[in-house]
């Protein structure tokens, strides 16, 4: 199936999630509140049988912005792929986790919420994926600020002697 | 011979030099190092150790555990969630004991330095390196030469002084 | 029966107390800092929990901070040992974000080295899976011809692990004088080497006994997990994206895609996972021949390199195979010269996620052979 027609069905089963379509990227943007629902149909209709999570993107939109989720979905039945987008407010951002549809989304999401701090509602085990669990901050965030220390180590580098 | 003991009586098969240097010697001979991969300059050390390179023809082997081994081969970038067990394993280490920073990483936080917020900036900010080898990533030759030096160094050591 | 089952039938279902066996970050047989947490009933695995992020080397955010040719040389040092690969996918991601349009020769120099690279990091998976289970041989023997791989690599870009050689719109340098014959030479003497390989190591009594019917993946579980590449294909799913999914000019060659066929015992074992990379080699080989025998004479490998790369707004995700699996890159660029958000879905990652649900009820000595199979590199899942 072609992106404008895997739109007009998940319009036409869910009339009030689809937040904008943007065709030339062959991206969606659903509301939040409707991804669990979305995602389940997707995964299971026939028609569009998105197997395949291929790769979970969060993503900051500036230190003003939102925080969203991009999920890239393919179809090895049909050889089709979609793009989906979730965006959610900054100050608490929270999407439905999804682990438990594609289990590629486990470690994916577990990921997002340590580099963005994105909650993923549901999901059986969100803990800190690449950073120690005393980490503080979520360091792909836009408004970042690197520590001085971590455990007493020095973690900028010390250039003193060569500048 | 390639040790430098002083007077060498080779009919009595008699040799007179300074306990120093035998202990030397025989520290220098086979200063097995830590079989311990970080990152790209594990993939060079292992190929070191590969019959290309040979690198027990200098005595050098792989050691599976830190209690077996003389010297830690930082090969690699050091981050900080690593760093806490690279002090460890280095603290299980039996004396006498040796560091090689083996690639930019190790050395300084080399290509990561600048926005590497999770990125030790040198290993020789967590434990004390004796020989430093540039490269990103060095090539098993450099490490030849650095262990080399590093057997160099161990010659000139004055352990009996040191421990009084 | 597999080993667990075979377990319980002859000694009931042992009631002892659990262990909690921490294994890394430093241990030989884990190709690099990974720590497993494992939970043990005895010697039979109950829980096992993958601990990564000791190698996070912060390589999206440095992506963020520099431009887009900036970011090649850190592409190598993800997974140093596909480095080449790497490199192929991210530009292709770059130019078709951009619209350019690259000589035909750039994608044959392009479309060997990949293969090259894979036959390389192969031979390091097959060596070093080798020397898990307790062969300390093949690994010399695989060296040996990655070595030679590696020797034409420096001869043309004079690097020997990390090469920034595939550069957007182009490569950094052209083939040097007679590669060609160089590189055919090498073909010659590699191809009789598999069989070398085969009597040594794939069909050697200890090694099967090891790894035959051992962490067995079902095709639906692999799928679901988003497992790709030699992982995928042992599960006995015929999916290669050069064939599946074409990019750069794999649509030309004709080569076959190896399964697992459950030669030894179940489909999905380790040791299919082992050969299908083993078969691997041999089909590289024939793209090799084929682009080597087709590589046109002439066109300049810089005519088509961009002097500034400034792709238009938008995102993209591209995918390519990797030898471990799926890699992809997901770029949002806002037209300045720096992107805006990049993301490299790591094939190992998702591999390695796998992990706890094949090696659940194994002994603990099977983990060493599941693991070797799964060909991870820390590099790459940590970033």
């Amino acid at each position: 199936m072609e992106f404008p027609e895997i739109v007009k069905q998940i319009e036409a089963a869910f009339p009030e999630a689809a937040v904008s379509v943007d065709d030339t990227a062959g991206c969606i943007l659903i509301a939040s509140e409707n991804w669990l629902a979305v995602a389940e149909y997707l995964k299971t209709d026939p028609g569009t049988a998105f197997d395949a999570l291929m790769c979970l993107t969060g993503y900051d939109r500036g230190p003003e912005g939102v925080l969203g989720a991009a999920y890239n979905l393919y179809s090895m039945e049909h050889a089709h792929k979609l793009e989906v987008r979730i965006e959610t407010p900054r100050d608490d951002s929270t999407i439905p986790s999804v682990a438990h549809i594609w289990r590629t989304a486990d470690w994916h999401e577990r990921e997002v919420y340590d580099m963005f701090g994105i909650t993923f509602d549901g999901h059986p085990d969100l803990r800190r994926m690449l950073l120690p669990d005393d980490w503080e901050g979520h360091p792909l965030r836009k408004d970042y600020q690197i520590p001085d220390f971590f455990h007493g180590i020095p973690v900028p580098k010390d250039k003193r002697g060569w500048e | 011979m390639d040790f430098s003991l002083v007077n060498r009586y080779d009919q009595d098969n008699v040799v007179v030099g300074k306990l120093d240097q035998l202990i030397n010697w025989a520290r220098s001979g086979s200063p097995w190092f830590f079989q311990f991969g970080l990152a790209c300059c594990a993939i060079e050390m292992i190929a070191a150790a590969q019959p290309r390179y040979d690198l027990e023809r200098f005595g050098i082997m792989p050691r599976a555990t830190p209690r077996m081994a003389d010297v830690m081969i930082v090969s690699g970038t050091v981050t900080l969630k690593m760093a806490t067990r690279l002090k460890r394993l280095y603290e299980q280490m039996a004396n006498p004991k040796y560091v090689v920073s083996m690639g930019s990483c190790a050395n300084s936080g080399g290509p990561y330095w600048q926005h590497g917020y999770h990125v030790v900036k040198g290993v020789d900010l967590v434990v004390p390196v004796d020989v430093y080898i540039p490269g990103c990533p060095p090539r098993p030759e450099a490490l030849l030469e650095g262990l080399l030096h590093l057997k160099k160094k161990i010659r000139e050591e004055t352990p009996l002084r040191k421990a009084a | 029966m597999t080993t667990s089952e075979a377990i319980r039938k002859n000694f009931g279902v042992v009631e002892a107390e659990e262990m909690v066996l921490n294994m890394g970050p430093q241990h030989p047989s884990t190709h690099g800092v990974l720590r497993l947490k494992i939970r043990t009933d005895g010697e039979i695995i109950s829980h096992i929990e993958p601990h990564i992020g000791y190698l996070h080397r912060c390589f999206e955010k440095h992506c963020e901070n520099l431009t887009y040719p900036q970011v090649i040389p850190y592409t190598d040092r993800c997974d140093y040992l596909a480095s080449m690969n790497n490199n192929h996918i991210y530009v292709l991601a770059v130019e078709k974000l951009m619209g350019l349009e690259v000589p035909e020769r750039v994608e044959y120099i392009r479309v060997i080295m990949a293969e090259l690279q894979r036959i390389a990091s192969h031979l390091m998976a097959v060596g070093a899976h080798g020397l898990d289970t307790g062969g300390i041989t093949p690994i010399t023997y695989t060296f040996r011809d990655r070595e030679r791989i590696l020797d034409l690599f420096e001869y043309t870009c004079g690097a020997r692990l990390l090469y920034n050689y595939i550069w957007i719109g182009g490569v950094s340098h052209d083939l040097p004088p007679d590669f060609v014959q160089y590189a055919t030479e090498f073909l010659d003497y590699f191809e009789p080497k598999i069989v070398e390989y085969n009597r040594l190591l794939t069909y050697n009594k200890i090694f099967i006994e090891r790894s035959a019917d051992v962490g067995v993946l079902p095709a639906d579980v692999a799928v679901n997990y988003g497992a790709s590449g030699p992982v995928l294909r042992g599960s006995g799913i015929d999916w290669d994206l050069r064939r599946n999914d074409p990019y750069s000019i794999y649509d030309r060659f004709e080569f076959d895609i190896p399964i697992g066929t459950g030669e030894m015992g179940t489909v999905g074992d380790s040791w299919d996972r082992y050969f299908v990379r083993v078969r691997e080699m041999e089909e590289s080989v024939k793209i090799l021949r084929q682009a080597l025998a087709r590589l046109p004479k002439d066109g300049d490998v810089h005519a088509a390199i961009p002097k500034k790369v400034r792709p238009p707004e938008g995102a993209i995700y591209f995918r390519g195979e990797n030898p471990r699996g799926e890699l992809g890159f997901y770029i949002i660029s806002d037209g300045s010269p720096k992107p805006y958000r990049l993301k490299m879905r790591s094939p190992a990652f998702v591999n390695l996620s796998v992990f706890s649900e094949i090696a659940t009820g194994w002994m603990l000595a099977d983990i060493i052979s599941i693991l070797g199979s799964l060909d991870i590199v820390l590099g790459e899942i940590d970033r």
